[in-house]
């Protein structure tokens, strides 16, 4: 989480935040946590479709397997009542142990792919699972840095 | 006189908007208002105290001592699902950030496309469908987002909650999401609870009669006044708690809320049918009690961005090495987990800074974003 953390402050050091785009839950299935696979046409010229296409599907898939009912959900769930729940104080539950999974996940993609395209991906628990934020990095590393672009990143550099 | 800046560790849960109270350091989520809830823990403790002091010596003896164990234990399971299902964080989601809200404003203006000066402007309802069945999410003005599919808005704790019940007084918390499975055990174990000490209650009056005839055994059963007024708030608590109880287990076997029974979506009017059923009743009740665990929508506990707070005082500015070490202001990324720059409130402003220093805490500000 702190190394993560670190990228990102390293991130907004360099770069200016130019928007943010969110992809939408897709409902269709029901209430189970599925992002859509549309491709926001905001990102048409900074990232390749089938990465963030491939990146939305992995999420997906980690998503319907915390939220899986089935035999070990169950088993979890008996346990649990049977010790009136105080269980979860002392053991992580299935669904803490894929978010885990989702986040280094998340963190990995964001250094491999999209930090290196001026992008970066929001871990969704984070806006409520209602979307997917990815905020748009203009790199002002190589261009011109305009008078208050400079201000913030001196005031950035200070701490 | 000089100021003297000193860092405070602000915790995300001390700036979250919504009208909760947070306790044990973030960890205990409640609403406001606790009064009805300590009415529910006084009757509850009350009455199995009593039983414990009065009835169970008797019974113990003359009948079997597994009596009172088996009472004690649920009567701590009975506590621990109160507990839990007041302690936790019903499900609440966390409102859209000034980019998030933005974003929404300008589809849903593209959507509406221009409006005549003078007329209302049609209502936000965002159409989606759910097997095969249309389903309308509204727009919450206070949270700015469109509620997902089963949140509703609490008026009393200002959240939206995800998959909302209800706001139960007696709990003193919403019951949604992550807690509905608790407050259903909670009614189900008191259910049985209250049915075990009035059959008990009735089971020692008619054992003392059968011995000394009716009368005296009342005059004789310690505490016969409180006795009274306990196996009348059982007689009470029977009809609803039992009546509550069996109107969500009636819910759960459809996969439905409260809400949205109250609200009649899912009625059956112009052939509207609840899309989350699975149509079968032991796999809704799986659903719903068996299902898993959900997490909290966003970390509570983590640790703001740094913020200085300015005093005036007689003590140089220029950290040295009499000054002590929390005066020294610094902005690092603890071991704690650190909340991103984002999370800061707009509007946080920090509460110790003095007019002449506001440039400081305006620094302090910028360094969030």
């Amino acid at each position: 989480m702190a190394a993560w953390f670190h990228s990102l402050q390293e991130m907004q050091r360099s770069a200016s935040l130019v928007m943010k785009v969110f992809v939408q839950r897709d409902y269709s299935e029901g209430t189970v946590c599925c992002f859509q696979t549309k491709f926001p046409p905001e990102l048409d010229n900074r990232i390749e479709r089938n990465l963030l296409e491939e990146t939305v599907k992995t999420l997906n898939s980690y998503y319907l397997e915390a939220e899986k009912i089935g035999g070990q959900s169950y088993l979890e769930g008996c346990l649990a009542c049977a010790t009136a729940y105080v269980i979860f104080f002392c053991m992580e539950t299935r669904y803490e142990k894929v978010l885990r999974k989702i986040t280094s996940y998340i963190q990995d993609q964001n250094e491999k792919i999209y930090a290196p395209r001026g992008l970066l991906i929001t871990d969704p628990i984070e806006r409520g699972m209602r979307v997917l934020e990815i905020s748009v990095f203009e790199d002002r590393g190589s261009g011109s840095s305009s008078p208050s672009s400079c201000a913030s990143s001196t005031v950035a550099s200070a701490r | 006189m000089s100021a003297v800046m000193i860092s405070r560790k602000v915790r995300k849960w001390e700036k979250l908007p919504g009208k909760n109270t947070f306790c044990c350091d973030g960890r205990v989520m409640m609403a406001r208002q606790k009064g009805v809830f300590y009415l529910t823990l006084f009757l509850i403790i009350g009455t199995c105290a009593l039983f414990f002091g009065f009835e169970c010596p008797y019974l113990a003896v003359h009948l079997s001592a597994a009596i009172p164990v088996f009472a004690a234990v649920l009567f701590l399971f009975v506590m621990a699902m109160l507990l839990r299902t007041s302690f936790s964080d019903p499900g609440v989601l966390p409102r859209a950030l000034p980019e998030e809200a933005t974003f929404i404003e300008m589809e849903i203006e593209a959507a509406n496309g221009n409006v005549p000066s003078g007329q209302r402007p049609p209502p936000r309802i965002r159409n989606i469908e759910i097997n095969n069945q249309i389903v309308k999410l509204k727009y919450c003005y206070t949270c700015k987002i469109f509620r997902p599919p089963r949140a509703s808005h609490c008026s009393i704790c200002d959240n939206c909650v995800d998959r909302f019940d209800h706001h139960c007084p007696w709990v003193g918390n919403c019951v949604g999401k992550r807690n509905y499975r608790y407050f259903y055990l909670f009614t189900l174990s008191l259910s049985l609870l209250t049915i075990y000490i009035f059959t008990f209650d009735i089971v020692h009056v008619v054992m003392r009669s059968v011995e000394d005839g009716f009368l005296s055994a009342l005059k004789e059963t310690p505490g016969t006044y409180p006795f009274f007024f306990f196996v009348l708030v059982c007689f009470f608590t029977l009809w609803s708690v039992v009546g509550l109880t069996g109107f969500h287990t009636y819910l759960i076997s459809l996969n439905q809320t409260t809400n949205e029974d109250i609200k009649g979506s899912w009625s059956g009017k112009n052939r509207v049918q609840n899309p989350y059923s699975h149509k079968n009743i032991f796999k809704n009740c799986c659903e719903v009690l068996c299902g898993p665990a959900y997490p909290r929508y966003g970390p509570r506990r983590c640790v703001l961005p740094q913020i200085f707070h300015v005093q005036k005082t007689t003590a140089p500015l220029i950290p040295n090495e009499h000054t002590p070490d929390d005066a020294k202001a610094s902005i690092g990324v603890s071991a704690e987990q650190s909340c991103s720059p984002e999370d800061l409130p707009p509007s946080f402003i920090p509460p110790l800074a003095s007019p002449e220093t506001d440039a400081e805490a305006s620094v302090a500000k910028d360094n969030s974003h």
